[in-house]
């Protein structure tokens, strides 16, 4: 493979799939390195799903190309899915079957040799940390237990690139902390990884994030960088009560670009936090607003993601 | 691709013994059809429930009343004494039968004019009021007889010597004695065969798209024809031990002769097989969920039964249905296992059969693949 250096593990050009007359994927297109960890994230139904199962070759493109490692998903779906792990949204072992039968299947399917299957399927059971569980059916065990075997079974056959829609979604957080530690394992021993979710904190351990709403990617660059420049300002959080007419207040308020509620508190976008907090709050007292409180935050992707996408609502609907 | 096969085969069976309730669900209830249908399935009717009222009082009415009495297909149980009576015992169905003889029969038949007889039948049950219909027929017609004969001996004894008459010679063939079990027991096979099959694969499928599993398949360097031949083969072969059960059921414990070459039930077994897995493939393909399979099923299984000449004769449907029997894989199969049961005969006479069978099998079968894969897009 030192031949070809330059191709990406991963290439989508142009990728659009209709579903009548929706439009569930448009325009999309980006390019993956190997080793890379690219983290899809938006709400749900903004399309995630579609692109992955459209890579993996479940669902034909209404137009557009996709190569992993240079072949079109398109003209040879078989080689790329040798080349593809893949864990759907929804758990989809055999649970009648135990966690060595499951292994044993999925070895055989995907064409794992024979002289190779042992040591591949131990591995796997190291990896997933269930050693001396091989014969426990797979419905009797835990959420997190089962998504590593999931993932074990999804590599068994070393593909190099492996493709995760929400796997983490219903496992508890240690289970998932330690899931993507098995994840940069992987891609420090050079997989492509394209994972989908919808947990912001999950997000921060990819190397790039492509934000997807409605069929489109809306930014698709480092964590880092998506916090700094969707934000054209500074944050602030403002806590005060009742939450309902803080909310109303900042809105009506010119200096505040935007504001959204985060838990508790509001999150509000100013051009320049230090010079126009003491004013807001100042303005919020004068409302009637109680126990307001202004402070300077560092903007969370979970921030960065509401901006773009409410500035694409807006877009949408100015345009409409 | 035979590997990946042979994985799928191994997957298979290994879910199927893991499940108990389906072990269950395999071999107990065909083999209780089987006994069910075997002694209940008769078309036969005996001691059919009859009121009888005598209103002539002679030596003749007497005589009538006594050969239905004698009758095994009859069973007097009230002699009633006014026409009120005989038709309440229909009414309530204390008796399904009444026979009523009028003042005025004996006279009648005494002058050589037609006696008129009267019948009351419980036309509720169309089916067996039908065939007790017949037997009172035949038992006024022997009567009717032996009272012309015996007229007519005493009026001209040499004529009725010379009387022409047609004595009707009855062979049925195949099954000497009209055993309605002979008849039953092999289409019962079909049926049963069919249901369990088309079931079977249905679910088989439909359960791994619900699971989750069949996306799972679909990514994997799995061919949707590898998927489909590892899917049906292990319901193919419990379709052959089932038919082997239910056919050893029938022929040693309901004694059903089996007069053919059972290499002839064989290749003909295995061509129903493929249509009755290919159609249960196809359902999968158009199902979400078990219960819209369930219910496919149960909306297909029915009319495939009544249109395959299992009870109801196909000549006697209206041409449009006769059309729709010939799409019918049980159709044909019915008729190649009773003749390998009763009849013996070989693959040359059950060709067209064979062939049809082969025929609509390869159809279906291309048709599930098809849909097979648009069903993942």
């Amino acid at each position: 493979m030192s031949a070809m250096p330059s191709i990406p593990a991963i290439e989508v050009q142009a990728l659009g799939k209709r579903f009548g007359d929706f439009a569930a994927v448009s325009n999309v297109s980006f390019a993956v390195e190997r080793g890379e960890i690219l983290g899809f994230l938006g709400p749900n139904g903004a399309g995630k799903s579609t692109v992955i199962r459209l890579l993996c070759g479940l669902l034909r493109p209404t137009s557009g190309r996709i190569t992993v490692d240079g072949i079109d998903v398109g003209r040879d779906p078989e080689a790329v899915r040798r080349r593809i792990g893949y864990m759907s949204q929804k758990f989809s072992l055999y649970s009648d079957l135990s966690v060595l039968e499951n292994l044993q299947f999925f070895g055989g399917v995907y064409g794992v040799p024979r002289q190779a299957i042992g040591e591949r399927i131990q591995d796997a059971l190291r990896m997933a940390g269930l050693a001396g569980h091989a014969d426990t059916p797979v419905h009797a065990l835990a959420g997190g237990w089962k998504q590593r075997l999931a993932l074990g079974c999804a590599i068994l056959h070393r593909p190099r690139v492996l493709v995760l829609d929400e796997p983490t979604s219903g496992v508890d957080p240690l289970s998932r902390r330690r899931f993507w530690d098995l994840i940069h394992d992987l891609a420090a021993d050079g997989v492509t990884v394209l994972v989908s979710t919808h947990h912001m904190d999950e997000a921060e351990y990819c190397n790039r994030v492509a934000l997807i709403d409605r069929g489109r990617i809306v930014a698709l660059d480092t964590p880092a960088n998506i916090r700094r420049r969707a934000l054209d300002g500074e944050l602030v959080e403002v806590r005060g009560t009742p939450l309902g007419r803080l909310l109303e207040a900042l809105a009506a308020y010119p200096p505040v670009r935007d504001a959204a509620v985060f838990g508790n508190a509001v999150h509000a976008l100013l051009a320049r936090a230090a010079d126009e907090a003491p004013a807001l709050a100042a303005y919020l007292a004068g409302r009637g607003i109680g126990e307001v409180a202004v402070a300077r935050i560092e903007p969370t992707l979970e921030d960065a993601f509401v901006r773009m996408i409410g500035r694409q609502a807006q877009g949408a609907g100015g345009a409409a | 691709m035979l590997e990946r096969i042979w994985h799928i085969l191994v997957k298979e069976f290994l879910q199927i013994r893991r499940d108990r309730w389906a072990r269950f669900r395999l071999l107990v209830p065909p083999l209780l059809q089987v006994l069910v249908f075997g002694y209940a399935a008769t078309f036969e009717v005996f001691g059919v429930a009859t009121a009888v009222l005598d209103l002539d009082h002679s030596q003749e009415s007497r005589a009538l009343v006594a050969a239905f009495a004698h009758n095994p297909h009859f069973g007097i149980v009230r002699m009633a004494a006014s026409q009120r009576e005989a038709e309440a015992a229909i009414d309530d169905s204390s008796a399904a039968v009444a026979i009523v003889v009028h003042a005025g029969f004996a006279a009648a038949l005494r002058k050589g004019q037609p006696a008129p007889l009267q019948v009351l039948v419980d036309g509720t049950n169309s089916n067996s009021a039908l065939i007790a219909l017949g037997y009172v027929g035949a038992i006024v017609d022997t009567y009717s007889q032996a009272y012309q004969n015996d007229l007519l001996g005493r009026i001209n004894p040499k004529l009725a010597r010379t009387l022409v008459q047609i004595r009707l010679d009855e062979r049925p063939w195949y099954n000497t004695s009209l055993n309605s079990r002979w008849f039953f027991v092999p289409g019962v096979i079909a049926t049963i065969t069919l249901i369990m099959v088309v079931n079977l694969t249905a679910f088989a499928v439909v359960r791994e798209r619900e699971m989750g599993t069949l996306e799972q398949l679909m990514v994997t360097p799995i061919r949707p024809f590898e998927l489909i031949v590892g899917k049906t083969i292990p319901f193919f072969c419990i379709g052959l031990a089932l038919m082997t059960a239910v056919t050893l059921t029938g022929t040693l414990w309901f004694r059903v002769p089996f007069r053919g070459n059972p290499l002839v039930l064989l290749l003909g077994t295995s061509l129903y097989l493929l249509s009755t897995l290919s159609l249960g493939l196809t359902i999968s393909t158009l199902c979400k969920t078990q219960q819209q399979a369930f219910a496919t099923n149960f909306f297909l299984v029915n009319p495939l039964f009544i249109l395959s000449g299992f009870s109801f004769p196909i000549a006697s449907m209206p041409a449009f249905l006769q059309w729709l029997t010939y799409a019918n894989p049980v159709r044909y199969f019915i008729v190649i296992i009773r003749a390998v049961f009763l009849k013996g005969v070989g693959v040359a006479v059950l060709a067209p059969q064979l062939l049809a069978l082969a025929a609509i099998g390869a159809v279906l079968m291309g048709v599930a693949t098809l849909r097979f894969r648009k069903s993942l897009d």
